[in-house]
């Protein structure tokens, strides 16, 4: 008697899904917890953590607003090896403009945020047609092309980078302008996924010649997505310019390029959520494993390798089947 | 000054070729993109230098030893990772990369950093060549860069399992119908290319010193070369090892030593966007860009 195992919706996702009058405590719930939940979580108990911790959840935010911006570019089929090429140019232009101008904080961010997006999609887009892995592999290749770059011809402070930039008045200003910015980045990205514009976006990265040939122009649809992805990737740079007071070439370091593929790898690519959860666990574990010295990469190599190997669907994936499905064991016809 | 730069710039021409082999045999056979490659160099360098001072044996048996590792490292590699994601480009990509950067970092947490890591040169001195000076160390790359392409010219030509390499590169579908199991020569593919990094890293390191950062500029040169000749063509690596090579020489002679690398890349680039199947690597169109 061989079994399988069946999954089905659960009732309470059926009646929550279509339906706009909702008519139960149950339902609203169902539908509102998860999505309280990063909300509540982040803005009414981070203020509450020790000042260390804070510190450790302003960088993850930063990765997570990276890991976003990858998911973003994912969502039309771009795979980027290189995150660290957005958090550099933006850091590099807020810094440039902190430094050299004087520029407060509060114009500096806004600025760079669309100005690194004009500027990285500016550098990506010769190269936007390229698909798969050709395209990753410029991307990769780009950070530290600009790093030698800089290295070479000694602009924006050369290796010693922009130094004794304003920070921010104080950390839990820090806080708030980041957790804010990555609910706004998450639910905002989530919306316009799942809009009507979303559905070309997702249909480009299924199979682009159809959606050519329904007479739509992919690479305009490309052009936008990777602006959108680099902005947020931009204001992440800008951000922790502002936080370092220091713009350099650390900007372009293969961390920022390596941890979001990560945390989406982790958390489940696709969703937003899910890059979001995965660095949410990995960047505080890495902390955790300080003491560890280098070994933590050791560990962030190896969750990479078993994640894509055992778990290619991500952790969010998982519990959103969980949440929306029961499983059941039924027999196999014969 | 310019003889010198010619030299040295073929000498320069045949380490990246060296470098780029392992990784461009693998990819061509069995299509794996093994990011892993610059972890795996270094791996064997390590492997022969802990032979060498930590047990004392001799130099030829540290270098079998460590050139026999590195090729179960690739076998173990092949069959517990890469199989189990085969076909998904990025998923490979993914994996061999997280475990490159385990196995460098590893060896760094384990304090293998400094100066006191260096593999011993084959011969000492040096020979002229009219005005130049090179030591024996160069020229034996030169030498083992020529007779390890030609071997794997005849290899592949004249052997049963080099022709099994060729047919799965070719066409894996027809190539199982005549009884050539693809898993196999997969791992095989990863075999040689592991043992081809490991005589690279066991030829070249003596040079410098073994650094884990090493590691990451291998991954980059051997990318560098393998793009711009065409992922996969032997003679494309070949061609492309001689351009990126004097390039660099010649950036680094007449202009500085920091633009070096940025050859590479530019070129990278440059190949990338105008045709990105390499100089001479086959066209697949649709593959590569819409």
């Amino acid at each position: 008697m061989k079994k399988r195992k069946e999954r089905i919706d659960r009732g309470i996702k059926a009646r929550s899904e279509d339906i706009f009058a909702l008519s139960s405590y149950r339902e609203m719930l169902y539908l509102l917890l998860p999505r309280a939940i990063p909300v509540v979580g982040l803005l009414l108990f981070t203020p509450l953590l020790s000042s260390y911790w804070q510190e450790v959840l302003i960088s993850t935010a930063v990765y997570a607003l990276l890991a976003i911006s990858w998911d973003m570019l994912i969502s039309a089929g771009l795979v980027s090896l290189g995150q660290s090429l957005f958090y550099g140019i933006g850091s590099y232009i807020a810094g440039a403009l902190n430094h050299y101008w004087g520029w407060s904080p509060l114009f500096t961010i806004p600025a760079a945020t669309v100005a690194g997006g004009l500027v990285c999609t500016a550098m990506l887009l010769p190269v936007l047609r390229l698909r798969g892995i050709y395209f990753a592999m410029v991307t990769l290749v780009l950070p530290l092309m600009l790093l030698r770059l800089v290295e070479a011809t000694r602009i924006l402070g050369g290796t010693e980078g922009l130094t004794g930039l304003d920070p921010f008045p104080s950390q839990l200003t820090a806080l708030y302008v980041i957790q804010v910015a990555l609910l706004a980045g998450l639910f905002g990205f989530r919306r316009i996924i799942g809009s009507d514009y979303g559905l070309i976006i997702r249909a480009i990265n299924d199979n682009d010649r159809a959606v050519l040939s329904a007479g739509l122009n992919i690479h305009w649809y490309k052009t936008q997505v990777l602006f959108l992805g680099a902005s947020v990737g931009a204001f992440a740079g800008a951000f922790g310019t502002h936080l370092d007071m220091f713009a350099g070439m650390p900007g372009f370091a293969l961390d920022y390029s390596i941890m979001p593929v990560a945390s989406a790898v982790v958390g489940g690519m696709g969703t937003f959520a899910g890059p979001m959860l995965g660095a949410f666990i990995l960047v505080p574990l890495s902390e955790i494993l300080r003491a560890l010295g280098t070994l933590r990469i050791v560990f962030y190599g190896l969750f990479l390798v078993v994640f894509v190997v055992a778990l290619p669907e991500g952790l969010f994936h998982y519990a959103q089947r969980k949440y929306h499905q029961f499983e059941r064991w039924v027999e196999v016809e014969k | 000054m310019l003889v010198g730069t010619l030299v040295y710039g073929f000498i320069n021409s045949s380490i990246l070729a060296l470098l780029a082999m392992g990784f461009n045999l693998t990819f061509g056979i069995s299509g794996v993109a093994n990011f892993a490659y610059g972890a795996v160099y270094i791996f064997a360098g390590f492997l022969t230098w802990i032979g060498l001072n930590s047990f004392g044996f001799p130099y030829l048996v540290s270098v079998l030893l460590s050139v026999l590792c590195t090729i179960v490292l690739g076998i173990l590699m092949y069959y517990l990772i890469i199989l189990r994601v085969k076909g998904l480009a990025l998923s490979e990509v993914m994996a061999t990369f997280g475990l490159g950067l385990a196995i460098m970092e590893l060896f760094r947490y384990f304090d293998f950093v400094g100066f006191r890591y260096t593999l011993p040169v084959f011969f000492d001195g040096s020979l002229g060549i009219g005005p130049v000076f090179i030591d024996y160390q160069r020229l034996i790359i030169a030498i083992i860069a020529v007779g390890l392409t030609l071997f794997i010219y005849l290899f592949t030509h004249h052997t049963k399992i080099g022709l099994a390499f060729r047919a799965i590169a070719q066409d894996e579908r027809t190539a199982l119908t005549f009884g050539i199991d693809s898993d196999f020569i997969g791992a095989l593919s990863m075999a040689f290319g592991s043992a081809l990094a490991a005589v690279a890293a066991i030829v070249i390191l003596p040079l410098g010193t073994i650094a884990v950062e090493g590691g990451y500029e291998v991954l980059i040169n051997a990318l560098a070369v393998c793009i711009v000749g065409g992922l996969g063509s032997t003679v494309g690596i070949l061609v492309a090892s001689v351009v990126i090579g004097f390039a660099q020489t010649f950036t680094a002679n007449y202009l500085e030593t920091h633009w070096m690398m940025l050859v590479s890349l530019i070129a990278i680039a440059a190949v990338l966007i105008i045709k990105p199947s390499g100089l001479f690597g086959r066209q697949k169109e649709l593959e590569e860009r819409i």
